[in-house]
């Protein structure tokens, strides 16, 4: 059997590349960082990593939009990771609370990004509590050896926006933060999916994600 | 379910007489003792629990920088965390070096209260998220202050020293608090010059006067001894993270241990 898989992790020039890098390195994937959309078609899998604003990560990822497209639309893997998740959705209010108008999202998972409401620390940062609320090939045995989900486990979040799918099934993982919110998201296919925490800087959950990951390249 | 507190282990890393990069502990921001090689404690750190790292570059030397900085790759490359550092950061470009070395936070100091601008800048260029801002803080029981506590009948504010404490600066440490806040500093660090090394807990009255002011989480800092300490500052200060050094280095506690007592006290834990 070949379990090699060859990861591409896009750099479209946002975000700390390394920890996310080792991180698959470890989870037992060759790595390549790239800025050339042409590498996606022979990737096992493609990561969509990101910090920092929704506009600004969408204006640097336009170039890359009809081969991300593609990705999404093969069996090809495709990961996003924090703003990176955020970013498969079709829009987020969060370009519009800078007042900057609309900004148009990959629209791979239907549905929007909402600025949390209320009187909660923002951003959300530290740790917090995953609950998988359905299956899928991501979350597979993420149980520190307590059970068949990753009920309990702890993972490491930094973001101000959060997910809301239009679809309560594209929801594998929640996590409460003055209000319920999408831990993990997929789209119908499952192909297609994100963490909103970083799984690189979620010690041995996060790890075994990375796992799951690149098993399923 | 809800934010845990956090555990964090503080390594202060200096380079040793052969120019490798080597982890001191001081009582008092003195009397600093070889204690370690910093990516084995890193490593031992994460196995036992530790939520995040907080890396300290005692160095003064361009050429200790560059040490330091191949440590943070090194310590980031095998421990899956968050990774803050600090230590003579006083540029958008110390910021940016150190970010790309690894770090997920830079810790500064002096660099801000000297050029508080770099705040504004730092969070503009790498989000607020990563700058954090520490300060050392001593108790001061004269007329000068902006925001005074009681402390033992006493009146005492808090003023912010450079120099690990041997110099004043006259700035009021909650009143900078809330400057750097403003400015955009994602968390802060309190440390305290009279708490230091000490084991005989956290400055409480800093810390939650601290917590009080701003809305940005607190990281306290300076004085933990024991188990009881740390959660005496997430129940009586509020603060958000409890850091230790010594009592992790000399593992009179392990991180486990320490999360463990808090946890069965009812302190949301990541175990």
């Amino acid at each position: 059997m070949d379990t090699h898989a060859d990861v591409v992790v896009v750099d479209y020039g946002l975000g700390n590349l390394r920890s996310v890098t080792r991180g698959l390195e470890r989870a037992g994937a060759s790595v390549t960082i790239t800025d050339d959309p042409g590498r996606f078609d022979d990737a096992d899998g493609v990561v969509l990593p990101g910090v920092g604003a929704f506009r600004e990560g969408m204006e640097n990822a336009d170039p890359y939009r009809d081969a991300l497209a593609d990705v999404a639309a093969s069996d090809t893997p495709l990961f996003g990771i924090c703003l990176g998740m955020q970013m498969l959705l079709a829009e987020s209010e969060e370009a519009e609370y800078a007042g900057q108008g609309a900004v148009e999202g990959l629209g791979f998972v239907p549905g929007t990004n909402v600025r949390f409401r209320g009187d909660q620390k923002i951003p959300h940062m530290g740790w917090n509590e995953l609950d998988v609320v359905r299956d899928h090939p991501l979350v597979t045995g993420v149980d520190g050896g307590r059970g068949g989900s990753v009920d309990g486990e702890h993972a490491y979040f930094v973001h101000s926006y959060y997910a809301d799918p239009e679809d309560d099934h594209a929801i594998v993982a929640e996590t409460e933060y003055g209000v319920t919110f999408p831990a993990v998201v997929a789209n119908d296919d499952g192909t297609v999916f994100g963490t909103q925490f970083h799984p690189e800087k979620s010690g041995e959950t996060g790890l075994t994600i990375l796992k799951n990951f690149v098993d399923l390249c | 379910m809800t934010l845990t507190k956090r555990v964090i282990p503080c390594i202060d890393v200096d380079v040793d007489e052969d120019g490798e990069p080597a982890v001191y502990t001081g009582v008092n921001f003195e009397d600093l003792e070889y204690t370690g090689d910093p990516v084995e404690m890193a490593k031992r750190y994460n196995e036992a629990g530790a939520d995040e790292f907080v890396f300290l570059d005692i160095t003064a030397s361009a050429e200790g920088r560059e040490t330091m900085l191949d440590t943070v790759s090194a310590v980031a490359d095998e421990v899956f965390i968050p990774l803050t550092v600090g230590g003579g950061i006083r540029t958008t470009d110390d910021i940016k070096e150190t970010l790309r070395a690894g770090a997920d936070k830079v810790s500064i100091n002096s660099g801000a209260i000297e050029n508080p601008d770099l705040i504004d800048r730092g969070a503009e260029a790498f989000g607020s998220q990563c700058i954090v801002i520490s300060l050392d803080a001593r108790r001061r029981y004269d007329e000068q202050g902006e925001h005074y506590e009681r402390i033992d009948g006493e009146s005492c504010w808090f003023e912010c020293t450079v120099k690990g404490g041997r110099e004043g600066t006259g700035i009021d440490a909650v009143e900078w608090s809330e400057e750097a806040e403003s400015r955009g500093a994602g968390e802060l660090f309190v440390n305290s010059i009279d708490k230091d090394g000490t084991k005989d807990g956290y400055d409480i009255p800093l810390t939650s006067a601290v917590c009080d002011a701003v809305s940005t989480p607190v990281i306290a800092s300076s004085g933990c001894g024991s188990p009881a300490d740390m959660y005496e500052v997430f129940t009586e200060a509020d603060a958000d993270a409890g850091l230790a050094a010594s009592i992790f280095h000399y593992e009179e506690y392990t991180i486990r241990e320490v999360k463990q007592y808090l946890a069965e006290r009812g302190i949301p834990i990541r175990i």
